[in-house]
């Protein structure tokens, strides 16, 4: 648990990913799109990477990558973040965080 | 189709043995094949062979017996004869199953040919049908159960779909409540709601097949992008159809027209990144050596990501038709159904206009 939510709240922007996950990529992919940067940790190359997919899992996040964490909280996983963006709740969510270069 | 004149189980031959059901019976199968052009010489061949044998034999036959007493002889003959003939019998029938067997095996290998080639031309736009036929039936593999489910029940959801659409087109010209419009509406959704469903479940067997838009019509497929349509299009298709919109709507439809580009976008580039990831796992080391497995299981594992792009596109198709109704009055979703229905007619006529159109020879 701690070594997510730590992690998650470090940066404004977090998702959670495994290298090579085309998903996840797709996500970073719609929030530069958004002039967000995510920070991207990926959990199979990380030693405690068992652990944190554990958490993940309990969090709610049955993929459990990717899992997408906005200011600290759990945004959830990608149908989480396209309905949000689709209902257009996802930009006044990232406003803070928007980075345009 | 020339026959040879003496065909398999010359009558003269049987005349001389007892009545041997097997015989009969290749002879009847092969006739029933239709095509045993090269078989039937064989057969011939065989004939030939043992007659000459069993004229020989009948031959030796009798000489030993001369010296004996010719009355207590004959009943030993006639046995000796008959066992002898029973022999060549069931030889000639052995012989004859091969043959029989080796005919069908070299059939199989034609149909399977033949509905490879049907596939083929089915796949290059030669739309048959309602491209329904059972095209992943046949030899080349156990059937699908996954995919003859989904090919059934698709028939069913175009049944129920156009029956729908009938329904529309009777509900907004009559001056029915809003309350029972939405019901109508309502119905219209779920049934989309629930092809998504039917899709979830056969790209677990087989994504392929719903990346290919096998059963959908040639030029439904020209429109696909991640198995089913791009819903920035169906938007653009829409919006045209549902003046007037007020401002406020004319907004927010702006708003979502935008957000679903933005998601495809992301959605294509994730799928170029699987493009190269499991092109990449499949050229890692030298190609030409041979020996391969490896990359090609480490290339599959990489292909499942698939299935999860292809459940994503038709969540996003999903959240389109539920925004849009968000945003519509019930009236303009009605319309809307309608209109997105009529639509995928079109489209579906398209593909059999074009399938019947005479075209110059190739």
């Amino acid at each position: 648990m701690d070594k997510v939510m730590r992690l998650a709240s470090e940066k404004d922007v977090v998702v959670f990913s495994k290298s090579s996950c085309c998903l996840c990529y797709a996500i970073t992919i719609l929030f530069q799109e958004l002039g967000v940067t995510s920070t991207v940790h990926e959990i199979d190359q990380d030693p405690e990477g068992r652990e944190m997919e554990k958490t993940l899992v309990r969090l709610g996040c049955n993929a459990p990558v990717p899992a997408i964490f906005v200011g600290g909280r759990l945004v959830g996983s990608t149908n989480e973040v396209m309905s949000l963006h689709l209902s257009g709740g996802l930009i006044p969510m990232l406003k803070p965080y928007q980075t345009w270069c | 189709m020339d026959f040879p004149s003496t065909q398999f189980v010359p009558s003269r031959m049987m005349g001389t043995y007892q009545p041997i059901h097997q015989i009969g019976m290749w002879g009847e199968n092969f006739k029933s094949i239709g095509n045993p052009s090269i078989s039937a010489s064989v057969i011939v061949e065989v004939d030939n062979k043992l007659e000459n044998e069993s004229e020989t034999a009948s031959h030796e036959m009798p000489a030993p017996s001369c010296k004996h007493d010719q009355e207590a002889s004959k009943p030993f003959d006639k046995i000796q004869r008959r066992l002898a003939q029973n022999r060549e019998a069931a030889r000639k029938s052995r012989l004859r199953k091969k043959a029989y067997v080796q005919q069908l095996e070299s059939s199989r290998l034609k149909l399977m040919q033949l509905e490879k080639e049907l596939e083929q031309a089915r796949e290059q736009g030669l739309y048959i049908g309602g491209g329904l036929e059972a095209g992943h039936l046949g030899f080349s593999g156990a059937v699908s159960p996954g995919i003859a489910v989904f090919e059934m029940e698709y028939k069913h959801w175009m049944q129920e779909q156009n029956r729908q659409l009938g329904e529309l087109r009777t509900a907004l010209n009559a001056q029915i409540s809003d309350i029972e419009l939405r019901i109508v509406v309502e119905n219209g959704m779920s049934h989309y709601f629930e092809l998504f469903r039917m899709k979830s479940t056969v790209a677990k067997a087989d994504v392929f097949y719903v990346m290919s838009g096998t059963w959908k019509t040639p030029a439904e497929r020209f429109f696909s992008w991640i198995g089913g349509f791009r819903p920035s299009e169906l938007l653009k298709v829409l919006v045209a159809q549902l003046d007037p919109l007020t401002d406020q709507q004319i907004f927010e439809v702006c708003n979502l027209k935008q957000s679903c580009q933005q998601a495809e976008d992301a959605l294509s580039q994730g799928m170029e990144k699987l493009q190269e990831t499991v092109s990449a796992t499949l050229a890692a080391g030298q190609l030409g050596q041979g020996t391969y497995f490896p990359q090609v299981a480490m290339a599959m594992e990489k292909l499942e990501a698939l299935v999860c792009f292809v459940n994503q596109a038709d969540h996003l198709r999903q959240e389109t038709l539920q925004q849009m109704s968000h945003i519509l009055t019930t009236r303009q979703a009605a319309r809307g159904l309608l209109a997105l229905g009529e639509y995928i007619q079109r489209l579906q006529d398209l593909s059999t206009l074009w399938a019947t159109h005479p075209r110059e020879p190739a």
